[in-house]
């Protein structure tokens, strides 16, 4: 009775998670639909940055409130005059940001007039005066508004993005295991928190490729059309974007591994997803809505979910202190270890109940 | 050898397995028979470490297994499944390197068993663009191409064509020859009456009957005897001890429970005419079965 004779046995779990790992990524490698997308994408990039170079080649004059036309006369070429009745209605059309600034008489000053803006200096606009007048902010506290807005938005466009795309198509790779049932041979081989790392490793290996391909193109891109200027400013804030997204995404991904384990058809993805997906979306929203609310970007900036957009946005205004975006890395990484560790729990306990979906406190204590 | 010992598991109230204990031994096939919801599917999944007992060990060659011991186990899971856009070949290598086998070890098997099973032509198809029979036979291929040491499979045959079903009673014998374990469990009890060495009967989670089947049969072997002879077997009926249950001309179908009186209708019968056949009756398995279950 002697069995056949065994071969040598390769089976560390750091060799069995790179062999899922691997097999999650070439699968997706080879699905027409990833690859379509993500040309999609690379496209739509390469036009944004086609699109601001030739709008920037061609800038428009700001548009200035004035009460009195002959302060402007000797650079009213350069600026669109907005002509208004009192300094009162000029401060309005200000606030309203219907006009980039104001420029009103003062007999205070040598040069006889200033300016007002609402947040920030409005440097083009000194520098057409041959000297510069006294400059009156009407909300110096709030954040520079259209600039922090793309910058957060684009922040919070590719973590949003690659969270939404990668993170159901994981969920998705764990149901179409347990509604072909190939997940029982799969456990007989494995153990669950080797499955569950592979996937999880293979799916966010394969999102931070997407995202260095992207960002590689945003790079040449730039450089090529000359607005390589941007870079420079953006560059620490970038790096901080990177370490963060790295991080929150594994969190992400466990999530939605450990989401999709608990139904058995991919019809029923949403019924167990939606509140990851939630927990994706209100951060973004957040952030965008209210990037010139400098207290609420704080606190979002150490809050898990939205620390990858808000933190790095805090370091390109400069209203974060250095030590900062290390205490929010860190809470975001705890937060992953421990929401991994949640994650794995749920996949073990719902990974072989097929059928109904699974209720969120049997995935939570049952065995 | 692969030792079942006390089981049990329930779900909620309902107790699915209840002190189940069987053995199989190495280099025999264990057929492994009861009925819908007896407890067979749940019985391998424990086997596999796919589900927890509430209670109970399974252990090979003395030593209980645990997380990794059962990484030489091949496994057909009654609800089939392989991933169905990947291609073949390339799944059952995945399958066999999971196992732990090198690329190269698993690529050989996987060819090997491709051939043999007659799906060589197929291993750069999807899964999911094979015909039923084949899948099933793709199945069979993922159970075995890690050249596993042990063999616990769940409805094998079912879905097969004759044709095929003589190909995986071949693969599967071979491996029994080899020295491997194997349990199977089937619905079609005329392929584990043949396929068999050993029987366990499960029904509603208990062990009815568990054994060599040779004995088993013997066991429920019935005091029927059967009779053909070139002559008219008439006479039969006026023998003393001897109760006909069937007749017709040179055919009969009698019970005698003394084997002196079946000794005796032999040699009157051969003394009458030639014999064309004398045999005392065996049931077949479905007849055990039935009889087992009730």
């Amino acid at each position: 009775m002697t069995a056949p004779t065994a071969p040598v046995l390769q089976t560390g779990s750091p060799r069995l998670i790179a062999l899922v790992a691997q097999r999650e990524i070439t699968t997706r490698l080879r699905s027409k639909s990833f690859l379509i997308s993500t040309g999609i994408l690379l496209l739509l990039v390469l036009g944004g940055i086609i699109f601001g170079s030739v709008t920037a080649a061609t800038p428009e004059n700001p548009r200035i409130a004035v009460t009195d036309a002959s302060v402007v006369a000797e650079i009213g070429e350069f600026i669109d005059e907005v002509p208004v009745g009192s300094l009162a209605e000029a401060e309005e059309l200000v606030r309203d940001g219907d006009v980039a600034a104001a420029i009103v008489p003062d007999d205070s000053n040598d040069l006889g007039v200033r300016i007002i803006a609402n947040t920030s200096e409005p440097r083009g606009l000194i520098l057409l005066l041959s000297q510069s007048p006294p400059v009156e902010l009407l909300d110096p506290d709030a954040v520079p508004g259209g600039l922090a807005y793309l910058v957060a938005f684009a922040f919070g466009i590719v973590f949003f993005s690659v969270g939404m795309t990668f993170g159901p198509t994981i969920a998705q790779s764990v149901v179409e295991e347990k509604s072909t049932r190939v997940i029982e041979i799969l456990l007989a081989a494995v153990p669950t928190r080797v499955l569950f790392t592979g996937k999880v490793l293979g799916t966010s290996l394969l999102a931070f490729s997407q995202i260095a391909l992207i960002a590689a193109m945003a790079i040449v891109g730039l450089t090529v059309t000359g607005q390589d200027a941007l870079l420079v400013g953006l560059g620490g804030p970038v790096l901080w974007f990177v370490a963060f997204f790295v991080v929150g995404f594994v969190m992400l991904a466990a999530l939605f591994a450990a989401t999709g384990a608990m139904v058995s058809r991919q019809e029923d993805i949403g019924s167990t997803t939606t509140p990851v997906m939630m927990l994706v979306m209100i951060p973004y929203f957040l952030v965008i809505f209210f990037n010139d609310k400098l207290l609420v970007v704080s606190v979002m900036s150490y809050v898990p979910f939205s620390a990858p957009v808000a933190m790095p946005l805090r370091l390109f205004l400069g209203s974060a202190e250095w030590w900062e975006p290390l205490v929010a890395l860190a809470i975001l990484a705890a937060t992953t270890v421990a929401l991994i560790a949640l994650g794995v729990r749920i996949y073990e306990n719902s990974l072989l109940r097929l059928g109904a979906r699974v209720s969120w406190r049997e995935a939570l204590t049952s065995r | 050898m692969l030792e079942i010992r006390n089981l049990d598991k329930r779900y909620g109230t309902r107790q699915v397995l209840d002190d189940v204990s069987f053995d199989v031994h190495p280099g025999r096939m264990t057929g492994f028979v009861g009925g819908n919801g007896a407890g067979k599917t749940t019985t391998m999944r424990i086997i596999l470490g796919v589900l927890t007992p509430d209670g109970g060990t399974v252990s090979l060659d003395g030593a209980p297994l645990q997380d990794g011991g059962r990484r030489r186990f091949g496994y057909m899971p009654e609800e089939r499944g392989l991933y169905p856009k990947m291609k073949l070949q390339e799944q059952l290598v995945y399958l066999a390197r999971l196992h732990g086998l090198g690329s190269e070890h698993a690529t050989r098997n996987a060819r090997e068993l491709l051939e043999r099973l007659g799906l060589a032509e197929r291993g750069d198809e999807p899964i999911e663009k094979l015909s039923l029979g084949n899948q099933q036979r793709a199945q069979i291929a993922a159970a075995l191409v890690h050249e596993p040491e042990v063999l616990v499979l769940d409805e094998p045959f079912s879905g097969l064509d004759p044709m095929a079903v003589e190909v995986v009673v071949g693969v599967l014998a071979d491996r029994a020859a080899a020295g491997v374990p194997v349990l199977f469990s089937s619905h079609q009890l005329d392929i584990v009456e043949r396929l068999c060495d050993d029987l366990v009967i499960i029904a509603d989670g208990r062990i009815r009957v568990a054994g060599p089947r040779a004995a088993l049969r013997e066991q429920h072997a019935t005091l029927r005897y059967e009779l053909l002879t070139a002559a008219d077997t008439a006479w039969l009926r006026d023998e003393p001890g001897v109760d006909v249950v069937e007749f017709d001309g040179d055919y009969a179908l009698f019970d005698a429970a003394d084997p002196d009186v079946v000794q005796r209708v032999l040699r009157e019968a051969t003394a009458r005419g030639a014999v064309l056949s004398f045999a005392r009756q065996h049931p077949s398995l479905a007849q055990i079965f039935k009889e087992v279950v009730q």
